[in-house]
């Protein structure tokens, strides 16, 4: 179907526009839908430095994901999934999670990740082909973020599990906002077909783990529109397992902030898992080997780009009087960051050949370090030929 | 192929299962891998309309690889389908549709994902015909994308191929050439049992000669695809170009190898293998699978088994390492080249 200006269309059945958690509209007006009527209390108090750090945070990162698929064309990096589009479901959502919470993401959550705290130049060590990992999520720093997660859905029961064991251990409910942990997982509307989401789902309800699922619903799973993998509404899923499921616009990041924020805050008091589903759109490719012309329109493309999440925010900021001063500098960082990745790639380099070797197996293990040994014998005889 | 191409010895295992009876577009076409697939897999939608292809992206886009490109267009969506994103999903319901009497021919994306569907794959697909005393058979095709060599990230560079020729009731094969991946594809679809049918991903693009009118061997038949004398070189897939590259360097040095494709996995076809080990007494096994308990492992035993007493050296293997495939960086380090390829072959001639 053709998505008009201001609703926030599916490939299936558009859940019914008022049903959908909304804020601002496409303009960038204050408009919210009925369904956003519990949370305006909450948007209410959000302060002007809230806001704008909203808007900073989706900027800065297009800047940097914008000079990653460049570094990637320039061969500097084996693949990227751009995260172009969805910078509003991600930072409001990433925004909503307090220091304590533990994030799983996929593989195209740049934005949540750098909120996070994870450096970029992590994100891009993996997809310049070396590393599989490149963050530790039990270093602080890392903000609790899990490393990218690339089969699809597998990450859902990790987060379950976790989650599990935080009520196991009284990590969650306790009363204590300032204590309790939640966990967030991510997923897209492909994954939503994989079993292991089901799973997670069926485990999550079972053990009402402290867990919000966010599912970033970008209508595309590659090639294939969303109505393959669903003929309802997404975000009745998790309903159907037992527990409260709300769908957001996922272009408006006040809505995504505002329901992921209550949704964590519920499930770090013990009332159980969530489900998400931001409806949002993935502007550019699958990823920098995949052709989206194969497959969809471009009048589809222009007519999500009219809903682009950095816009309306923008006109929503400048609406409330932002300054040209603050637009300017957040420009200014935006191509600071953007350089700041593009060097720091360049200064990347290789790797050492025996980390092949390392962390196999945490203990020492026979066959690998005979392979190791001889390895290094092999390599050497070439140094002593030439 | 570049090199000498004279099949074979004498064959064992396979007998060769029609692709049916409509005349072929004739002739002897220059084509690369994926095209060679794509006209194979038209051509068996074409003969047969209970042929169906499942797969994620397999449509519009003509998959990832764009081997099923235009297939779609051809023979619609219900023929050629765009399934959801789900893996046991894609197997599991292949399983009914060969029950219902269809040829369902999946495609995983990936090496790495065919994890998810392995359940459906080694504990249903494998056994049915066995469960069912004969009852049933599975006409079923998993077209898996394998190996490295693209500089790919995690989960899209493996050989998963063990898995599959440790499981009982499967089939396992993979194509080294343009004219191989042409027919094995329609032979795979013919065959009445489950078929894993391993496309090496690196050689998708270069070209070959595909002779459309003849076919040249049965599936499960291995074949030498290039003529020597000192050592025999044995390996399937992308390795075969690895072991031919070897063998001419070695020529290089006046040593003269033998170098067989084995195209089927499981059945082996020892036949041709063990003819040539006879003429030239060594062999050096290469793989891109970690070694242990591997493919290779199983040949090297039982060629040591069977031509003992013609061996003038132990059969050597030479694998990648037993470590996970590495960040895309290291592969090259990782797989099996040329040189350490040779290095077994200087090995197996000082013994
Ligand atoms: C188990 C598994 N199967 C297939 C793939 C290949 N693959 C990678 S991304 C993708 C599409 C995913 O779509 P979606 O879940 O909607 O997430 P998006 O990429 O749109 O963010 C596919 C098929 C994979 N990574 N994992």
């Amino acid at each position: 179907m053709t998505p008009t200006e201001d609703s926030v269309p599916t490939h299936t059945s558009t859940p019914a526009d008022s049903a959908v958690v909304r804020i601002l509209a496409a303009d960038g007006t204050l408009t919210p839908s009925d369904a956003a009527e519990p949370y305006l209390a909450l948007v209410e108090a959000l302060t002007d430095a809230e806001l704008e750090g909203f808007y900073r945070d989706m900027v800065l990162i297009r800047a940097f994901d914008r000079q990653a698929t460049n570094l990637q064309r320039q061969g500097q990096l084996a693949l990227w999934p751009p995260s172009l589009g969805q910078e509003a479901a991600q930072v409001g959502s990433a925004r909503a999670a307090r220091p304590q919470d533990h994030i799983f993401p996929s593989y195209r959550e740049h934005v949540v990740a750098r909120i996070r705290g994870v450096d970029p130049i992590d994100i891009i060590r993996v997809m310049r082909g070396l590393t599989h990992g490149g963050w530790d999520p039990t270093d602080p720093r890392n903000g609790n973020t899990h490393i990218y997660t690339l089969v699809l859905g597998s990450q859902t029961l990790h987060a379950t599990g976790l989650a599990m064991g935080l009520v196991f251990d009284g990590r969650c409910g306790t009363g204590d906002p300032e204590r309790d942990e939640a966990v967030i997982v991510y997923y897209g509307d492909g994954a939503s077909s994989q079993g292991d989401v089901h799973e997670a789902m069926v485990f999550a309800a079972s053990f009402q783990t402290p867990e919000v699922f966010f599912l970033q619903n970008n209508q595309w799973a590659i090639s294939v529109p969303v109505a393959t993998q669903s003929r309802s509404p997404l975000h009745k899923r998790g309903a159907g397992y037992g527990m409260p499921s709300i769908p957001v616009d996922g272009n408006d990041v006040i809505a995504s902030w505002a329901v992921t924020k209550v949704a964590l805050d519920e499930a770090r008091a013990g009332q159980g898992p969530r489900a998400i589903e931001a409806l949002t759109y993935r502007m550019g490719a699958h990823t920098t080997s995949d052709d989206p012309t194969k497959y969809r329109t471009s009048e589809e493309e222009r007519s999500w780009a009219r809903r682009d999440p950095i816009e309306r925010m923008h006109a929503f900021l400048r609406g409330r009087g932002a300054s040209d001063a603050f637009f300017a500098d957040v420009e200014a960082e935006a191509e600071a960051v953007a350089d700041d990745a593009r060097i720091r790639t360049t200064q990347l380099g290789t790797i050492p050949v025996d980390t092949m070797f390392d962390n196999v197996y945490s203990e020492a293990h026979p066959l690998v370090d005979q392979q190791r040994q001889w390895f290094a014998e092999y390599e050497a005889s070439f140094g002593e030929d030439s | 192929m570049t090199t000498t191409d004279t099949s074979t010895g004498p064959v064992t295992g396979g007998a060769v299962t029609g692709a049916g009876t409509t005349p072929a577009p004739s002739g002897v076409e220059n084509l690369p891998f994926s095209r060679a697939l794509n006209a194979g897999l038209r051509r068996a939608l074409a003969e047969s309309d209970r042929v169906l292809l499942l797969g994620e992206d397999i449509g519009p886009l003509g998959g990832v690889f764009r081997v099923t490109e235009g297939l779609q267009a051809e023979f619609g969506p219900r023929r050629v389908i765009d399934t959801p994103l789900a893996e046991s999903g894609i197997v599991g319901t292949a399983i009914g549709l060969a029950m219902a009497g269809f040829r369902p021919v999946c495609e995983i994306q990936f090496d790495g994902f065919v994890f998810p569907a392995f359940d459906q794959i080694t504990s249903q697909l494998a056994k049915i015909t066995y469960r069912h005393e004969g009852a049933l058979q599975m006409p079923v095709v998993i077209r898996i994308p394998y190996g490295g060599h693209i500089g790919a990230v995690e989960h899209h560079q493996e050989s998963p191929e063990a898995y599959f020729t440790h499981t009982p009731g499967l089939r396992v094969v993979s194509p080294s050439t343009p004219n191989d991946a042409y027919w094995m594809i329609q032979d795979a679809i013919a065959s009445p049992d489950p078929v894993i049918f391993l496309e090496p991903k690196s050689r998708y693009w270069p070209k070959g000669e595909v002779d459309t009118t003849a076919r040249a061997l049965p599936l499960h038949a291995s074949r030498i695809v290039r003529r020597g004398t000192d050592v025999t070189l044995v390996g399937h897939g992308a390795m075969v170009t690895t072991l031919l590259q070897a063998a001419a360097l070695a020529e290089s040095e006046g040593t003269s190898c033998e170098v067989v494709d084995l195209r089927s996995l499981s059945p082996v076809d020892y036949g041709p293998i063990l003819d040539s080990v006879r003429r030239t007494g060594r062999m050096v096994y290469a793989q891109e699978a970690p070694g242990f308990t591997s493919l290779g492992s199983e040949i090297s035993a039982t060629v040591m088994e069977r031509a003992f007493y013609a061996l003038e050296a132990p059969v050597l293997r030479v694998s990648g390492f037993d470590t996970p495939f590495p960040p895309a960086k290291l592969e090259g380090k990782y797989l099996p080249d040329a040189d350490r390829i040779l290095e077994a072959v200087d090995r197996a001639l000082a013994y």
